[in-house]
């Protein structure tokens, strides 16, 4: 039996309710006569703390707390995708067509079509075995997606009894019934519902040792991500967060992609709205949309909803990865997440911990990144899916060392290091090639190696020492100036120069070079190395270094970017060919005795 | 919510800074506007904080200053605080919290509006496309304003952010449209110095008919300017969204208005965060630029141009840090231009236009914007970020130090910024005339240089020298 309580007290999105002695930890409640979302997040003896999901403007002391008995829960099932979710997993535009243009409160609105017919096909036949997790049919829910209806992960191995024929089906229709062993039958539907706080269970975690392939040149081959990896992209304002992150959202290599605006503007979800249908996926070539959900809590929303749509998106990831499917998510903003969890923790008056956020902030982040990874899903038949999760930072003042980015770094392993410095002089992604880490290089290694070029590894390690030796000699550059160097330092800094413009710098704007396959980035990136490893000789062959920095090639190389399309490789193999023959006609005469 | 209007209280428990504590309250609602009288029968308002175990604390607008325990009653109104709204507003001049201050009567409303607005449905959001001329080629140029966008002035003490927010509110167009915009310029505690300038510029204008002035100034009570904003923007959604009307919001100073925030929170003794500011201060500034933009099927839009002086000149206080993460983008000026004498002082390496590249490639697609446009406008950023680079190597090593080609870029970097960045305050450029110069400029720098534009407009635009 649900109970029912009264407000006592208000201020902002945190109300106290009595008489709730019975009421659970993170139960859901209907919060004053407009029925407000909230969910309970502290007991006191008969007092209850609730967190409101609305504005509680105009709210008063004796109106009604209703419980639910539930806790805050996520509504799975086909009809998901394209959509645009608030932070409760609302459809924005069933809100709009409810409220208009703006959002008023105590809007209800399903999660998922419930009167939208779908056509289901069974995979499974009486008599069959199922248990919690297993597929028991597909229903096709866009041209990209073929969604797979499985059975809630808490049902115990069952009988099937009964399915229902190949036929058109509303979601909230019996196509299953199913009995355990005790003979007791449960009923499946096209969907089911699953709390957001409680991760998903699988049967097995997998090493994640497949690259997930953003077509970002700086993130591939210098930083990869991998399926089921975790990453963070810590930035102040102005550096490309969200431009790098909607980048990584339109082109990684995923089945589906959540993009979750967590207390972020308005314009930027707005823009992937715009935008998204319009791009096509570079593997099917279908537009983006059919494989994105979006969560969108933009700043000015109420801060408790922003607090809940990380788990909203998470969850919901996690649903489509037991489909058997590789998901990325990304959250932009972390610390927009973070500061929802403090600005609760302040009115809860609990003890602050660092600059006033609450001394779980780190547990909370710890629970979140976990929640990523490559599984083996659970029920039957077996499927491996992933999900990556990736988290912007937007570090106060971009000091790295706040709360929020060193916390996050202990739980990340890729680090995405956004630069102000590279953001002022244009230079995008601005991703710091010094400060940035990835701990999946070893991992994925295997994979370039066998489906790109196996001298993957050695390629990237040559082109990254000439960055790095740049990066030394900088500082003697910045001391003395550049002519102080002998020669062959110099032509590092020559070549680092063009590996940044020609390779590292990517414009998302641009058609040719917003997505760079994994073959183009290999081959530039090699083209880069045996420039350099050319130029080298010919330096120490006594050919000026005016000349090698003259060259006609250079221009060339660094506009292949956006000159060659990642169709056209035999283009940048003739380019390699053009660039030796203009080295080889700088020795002149002496051309016999250097080449090899 | 008419159950306790007009109820009366008068056990008043506690005043404590701008905050009162009524006891014995019953019922109260979260955010009531209330209306407190002292004894001498004076009225101010206030609004309800905290609401609950038979207190209420009240937030009074215009300070507890001469308040007693005993006599004070308070009236809670049972309503939220609102605005009547209308097109009477146009040509008007309002206090901090909407009442009329220029002699005339209070306007007749239309409608009434809750002056916290309700956020837009992100799904009903229109992307801001449409490019803005401003006249003024740093902006056109390199930061160019989008209608519907929110792009603050991240100023500092003594610098002509109001000029130059001033000369945008007079000269901004829409190319091909010439529609004027209307303006709502909301004085947070700025100074009389600054209201009067910018009223007189209106006036000198004639803009002064399609605007409208809410004032609150320095020496105005400070609580009030947690409410000046809102106001202004609820009166600039009315225009905008009720009437069709393109507004352009000016804010200033964004700084006095979270200060009055800090100190709410302070006398709540509220966790405070960085430097003392509420740990909502992000979300509470939210509030208010995200009130900008567009709406799918209304005419009308919100231009928001927040000004904000940031202490010391310090862009990572937290009031400039949470304004640059909420708006999209910043214009920054520097203070080692201003003491230059450069007149408009923006530091581009710092400044940025984030709507300014997909409405450009949207123009540019539509044959709206010269194709050039926005990869001269990288080039210009990526010279002049070399050039700034440079200088400090210049002086460390001399210039002796430096190779043929540096030397063109110090060069560049003068010439940037005494030809391109340098205008008059009523100079109004066109788009044309800021390419123009840009490619004067750029074309001292070797052809080979420009790696950021594509080799046909190189072809067309580049100024060969003799």
């Amino acid at each position: 039996m649900a109970v029912k309580g009264k407000i006592e007290w208000i201020s902002g999105p945190a109300v106290k309710a009595s008489g709730m002695a019975s009421a659970k930890m993170y139960e859901v409640v209907q919060v004053g006569e407009e029925r407000l979302i909230g969910e309970i997040i502290k007991l006191t003896g008969d007092i209850a703390f609730v967190q409101v999901y609305e504005s509680t403007s105009g709210l008063r002391p004796g109106e009604p707390v209703y419980g639910t008995g539930l806790p805050l829960s996520t509504t799975l099932g086909p009809g998901m995708i394209g959509t645009i979710y608030d932070g409760l997993q609302r459809p924005l535009d069933v809100i709009a067509k409810k409220a208009g243009p703006f959002i008023t409160r105590g809007i209800t609105a399903d999660s998922i079509p419930f009167d939208k017919p779908w056509e289901f096909d069974p995979t499974i036949k009486q008599g069959d075995t199922i248990e919690g997790g297993s597929v028991i049919g597909i229903v096709q829910e866009t041209p990209l997606i073929e969604h797979k209806i499985l059975v809630p992960p808490n049902i115990p191995k069952c009988t099937v009894k009964e399915v229902a024929k190949h036929g058109r089906y509303k979601a909230d229709d019996e196509i299953a019934s199913v009995e355990d062993k005790n003979g007791k039958k449960h009923e499946l539907k096209l969907y089911h519902r699953w709390p957001v706080r409680i991760p998903r269970p699988i049967r097995e975690r997998l090493d994640p040792v497949i690259p997930l392939l953003t077509g970002q040149r700086v993130l591939d081959s210098f930083f990869p991500m991998a399926k089921g990896g975790t990453g963070a992209i810590p930035g102040a304002f102005g550096t490309g967060k969200t431009v790098t992150l909607h980048s990584v959202a339109k082109w990684a290599d995923s089945k589906v992609v959540f993009h979750i605006g967590c207390g972020e503007r308005g314009n930027e979800m707005t823009e992937v709205l715009v935008e998204f249908p319009e791009l096509t996926d570079p593997q099917t070539g279908r537009p983006l949309m059919e494989r994105t959900i979006l969560v969108a809590n933009v700043s000015n929303m109420p801060v408790a909803a922003r607090e809940a749509s990380i788990y909203t998106g998470v969850t919901m990831a996690e649903y489509y990865r037991d489909m058997g499917y590789d998901v990325v998510l990304v959250a932009d903003s972390t610390s927009r997440w973070a500061e929802a969890l403090r600005e609760i923790s302040g009115r809860l008056e609990e003890m602050p911990a660092e600059e006033g956020y609450p001394s779980y902030l780190a547990s909370r982040l710890a629970e979140f990144y976990e929640r990523a990874g490559r599984v083996i899903a659970l029920g039957t038949p077996e499927r491996t899916g992933s999900v990556t999760l990736i988290g912007a930072v937007s570090p106060a003042g971009g000091d790295f060392t706040e709360p929020v980015t060193s916390q996050t770094i202990r739980f990340v392993r890729t680090f995405w290091s956004l630069d102000a410095r590279l953001a002022y002089s244009r230079h995008y992604p601005a991703i710091n090639w010094m400060t940035s880490y990835s701990g999946y290089v070893d991992t994925v290694k295997t994979w370039w190696e066998s489906n790109v070029d196996k001298e993957w590894f050695q390629v990237r390690a040559d082109a990254y020492a000439i960055l790095q030796r740049e990066d030394a000699l900088k500082e003697i550059v910045r001391l003395l100036g550049p002519e102080s160097l002998p020669d062959e330092e110099k032509l590092i800094l020559d070549v680092a120069r063009m590996i940044q413009i020609g390779f590292l710098q990517q414009n998302a704007y641009d058609p040719i070079d917003a997505y760079c396959s994994p073959m183009k980035q290999f081959k530039m990136m090699k083209m880069f190395v045996i420039f350099y490893q050319e130029a080298l000789k010919a330096l120490r062959s006594g050919v000026q270094l005016a000349r090698i920095r003259g060259m006609q090639v250079i221009p060339k190389m660094l506009r292949a970017k956006f000159a060659i399309k990642n169709e056209e490789m035999d283009k940048l193999d003739q380019l390699v060919e053009e660039m030796l023959n203009e080295f080889r006609s700088l020795y002149g005469v002496k051309e016999v005795q250097v080449v090899e | 919510m008419s159950k306790t209007s007009g109820v009366e209280y008068s056990r008043v428990a506690e005043i404590r800074g701008p905050l009162l504590v009524v006891d014995g309250v019953e019922r109260a609602a979260f955010d009531e506007l209330v209306e407190i009288e002292d004894n001498e029968g004076n009225r101010r308002l206030a609004r309800v904080l905290e609401t609950g175990f038979g207190k209420a604390v009240v937030q009074v607008f215009e300070g507890t200053s001469g308040l007693s325990v005993s006599g004070t009653r308070a009236r809670f109104l049972g309503k939220t605080m609102q605005l009547a709204v209308s097109d009477q507003l146009l040509g008007r001049v309002f206090d901090g919290l909407g009442r009329p201050l220029d002699g005339l009567p209070e306007p007749v409303g239309k409608d009434f509006l809750d002056i916290n607005g309700a956020p837009i449905n992100p799904e009903r959001r229109e992307y801001p496309a449409d490019l803005i001329q401003t006249g003024i080629s740093v902006i056109d140029g390199m930061l160019t304003l989008i209608r519907g966008q929110k792009l603050p002035i991240f100023s500092g003490a003594g610098m002509p952010h109001n000029m130059l927010a001033a000369q945008i509110a007079r000269q901004a167009t829409v190319v091909g449209e010439g529609e004027e915009f209307a303006v709502v310029f909301a004085a947070i505690g700025a100074s009389h110095g600054e209201a009067s300038f910018f009223q007189r510029s209106l006036q000198e204008s004639g803009a002064i008919r399609r605007s409208i002035l809410y004032l609150n100034l320095a020496d105005d009570p400070a609580i009030e300017r947690i409410i000046t904003p809102r106001v202004a923007l609820t009166a600039a959604e009315f225009l905008a969204f009720q009437l069709d009307m393109h507004v352009l919001v000016i804010l200033i100073d964004m700084t006095s208005y979270a200060e009055a925030l800090r100190e709410i929170s302070a006398a709540r003794e509220e966790v405070p965060g960085r430097k003392g500011f509420p740990g909502y201060l992000y979300t509470d500034l939210a509030t208010n630029y995200e009130r900008a933009g567009r709406i799918k099927g209304k005419k009308g839009s919100i231009t928001q141009m927040p000004i904000l002086t940031m202490p010391s000149d310090d862009v990572t206080h937290p009031i400039p840090d949470l304004t640059g993460y909420i708006t999209e983008g910043q214009i920054f000026l520097g203070r080692e231009l201003f003491r230059k004498g450069i007149y408009p002082p923006v530091y581009v390496l710092s400044s940025l236009s984030r709507l300014m590249g997909p409405a450009l490639g949207k123009a540019i697609k539509e044959g709206k914007a010269r194709p050039d446009h926005h990869q001269v406008g990288n080039q210009l950023y990526n010279a002049y970020a070399r050039a700034v680079e440079l200088r400090a190597l210049a002086e460390i090593v001399g210039k002796s130090g430096l190779t043929g080609a540096d030397l063109k870029y110090l060069t560049f970097g003068d010439e940037f910024e005494l030809k391109f960045l340098k205008q008059g305050y009523e100079e109004n450029r066109t788009f044309e005339d800021t390419l123009r110069i840009a490619w004067d400029v750029l074309s001292i720098l070797p052809e080979t240089e420009l790696t950021n534009i594509k080799e046909e407009f190189i072809q067309k635009y580049y100024v060969k020298r003799v």
